[in-house]
């Protein structure tokens, strides 16, 4: 399979703590990747390595064929922060305009992004006037809108209603399958198994990178959040 | 064409505050009307205090609006999020300049024809070159609260920036002492700011009908500051923070 992103020998540190320590992992193009770990496993400064605005210590982060944040990247990466950064002083509809405008794309793509996110009947309301969670779907508009081929989420889906987070994960699915690369960051292992391969991260370390499946036969459990709970006890006891 | 989008996009922002809107159009002419009461049966005084305030607010109002607006960039993450975009920093400092230039433009056109027509101020030259250095102090205000927004992590901070930055300035421009009756430190410090040339130009403007050698000399000083405050605020921009 071929590659999209390719982190090697990855090392990030903020302030004086080292979040990533010779961190290394491959992701394949055309897939959905969940990257998982709790709060503070180092999720968002991965994320931020790849697309791109971490400074790092040392390492290489590759993302097609490119050095990570380098220009060429700049129209093929969509990126979701954690907390939803779009314009609160605009509408959904002038800010999935102007991430549109920036890559050269114009209202019926911005328009078409917003549908895609659940809040059509939500185009004309400012951001500001919006529940945290259409806030976020309102950030995840203006990612997809200029269709990147990788596409990196953090957290994507917290405070989502159900449906809806069903209805992001088939968007994720259907990007994937069209070719895209997905990213996507959750603590919430139930979504683990939507994806196509699994990176669980604890302390900087990966933990596992393999199939949802083979984690789970790797740990000889079917429920994923007591496999990650083997796995990182097998990985105390070795070290 | 990214810069277009983003000066129409700063503009959108601007619009959706009427608020604020409000505040750039109104307060200026409202504080000119109070220095002509206060300067009543004083044509003269008021003329040239009036004059120099036509240059002050919109500097002091667009370094106010832009340190805030720039911060807010920063601390929502749409910068972050700008710099995995195709967006250069450029397209962001010129589109903040654009955007606010314009909306100084409609600030210093109100300001100064209400000081003409409603209060009678009188000036040797023309109206038109009065609102092109309130435009440029305007831009002076916007490429410095560019610059400085580098250096607050909260609103709180960025507000204190506009004593530490304007202050001074008004301070020293000419306006309360004489530049030439000052110490010479004093004069020594008053010419390193930019602000003491836009009143100077804004003075000869008050003086002489037809723009001067000086006029147009101050006023590229004051363009000098403009480019030099953007190249610094360029550098504050960083793509990859820790």
């Amino acid at each position: 399979m071929e590659t999209a992103i390719e982190v090697r020998d990855l090392v990030v540190k903020r302030g004086r703590r080292t979040v990533l320590d010779g961190f290394s992992c491959v992701i394949p193009r055309g897939s959905v990747t969940g990257l998982l770990g709790p709060s503070g496993s180092g999720k968002t400064t991965l994320m931020r390595a790849i697309v791109g605005v971490q400074v790092v210590a040392s390492g290489e982060v590759t993302v097609l064929g490119h050095p990570a944040g380098s220009a060429p990247l700049r129209r093929s990466i969509g990126y979701v922060t954690q907390a939803p950064s779009v314009y609160a002083d605009l509408t959904v509809g002038e800010n999935a305009r102007y991430f549109a405008s920036l890559h050269r794309l114009g209202a019926a793509e911005a328009e078409a992004a917003v549908d895609a996110v659940g809040l059509a009947s939500h185009r004309d309301q400012l951001v500001a006037d919006l529940s945290g969670g259409q806030r976020s779907r309102a950030s995840l508009a203006c990612a997809i809108v200029g269709r990147p081929e990788v596409l990196i989420l953090d957290e994507p889906t917290v405070g989502q209603d159900p449906v809806l987070r069903d209805e992001l994960w088939d968007h994720f699915r259907r990007l994937a399958a069209e070719g895209a690369t997905v990213l996507v960051s959750s603590h919430v292992m139930d979504e683990a198994n939507r994806c196509d391969r699994l990176l669980l991260i604890r302390e900087g370390a990966l933990i596992a990178d393999d199939t949802p499946a083979a984690v789970k036969r790797e740990a000889g459990t079917d429920d994923l959040d007591q496999a990650f709970l083997r796995l990182i006890r097998r990985q105390g006891v070795a070290a | 064409m990214i810069l277009l989008s983003t000066v129409r996009r700063i503009l959108t922002q601007l619009r959706h505050d009427p608020r604020t809107i409000a505040m750039i159009i109104v307060v200026p002419t409202l504080l000119i009307t109070l220095i002509y009461f206060m300067y009543d049966g004083q044509p003269a005084v008021f003329d040239r205090i009036a004059l120099t305030m036509l240059g002050v607010f919109p500097f002091i109002v667009m370094f106010l609006i832009t340190s805030i607006a720039m911060l807010r960039e920063r601390t929502t993450g749409t910068l972050e999020r700008l710099f995995t975009t195709p967006v250069g920093k450029l397209d962001l400092l010129f589109g903040y300049g654009i955007a606010f230039g314009l909306a100084a433009a409609a600030q210093a056109a109100v300001a100064a024809g209400f000081a003409y027509w409603a209060l009678g101020m009188d000036t040797a030259g023309s109206i038109g070159l009065v609102i092109l250095i309130a435009v440029a102090n305007a831009v002076l205000g916007v490429a410095l609260g560019l610059l400085c927004s580098a250096f607050a992590r909260t609103e709180f901070q960025a507000v204190q920036f506009m004593p530490v930055v304007a202050a001074p300035q008004l301070l020293l421009c000419g306006l309360f002492v004489p530049r030439e009756d000052m110490a010479g430190w004093l004069q020594a410090i008053s010419g390193v700011l930019p602000l003491s040339y836009s009143v100077e130009a804004l003075t000869e403007v008050g003086a002489h009908a037809e723009a001067t050698g000086i006029m147009w000399r101050d006023l590229t000083v004051v363009v000098g500051a403009v480019v030099v405050a953007l190249i610094l605020g360029a550098v504050t921009l960083r793509r990859r923070t820790a």
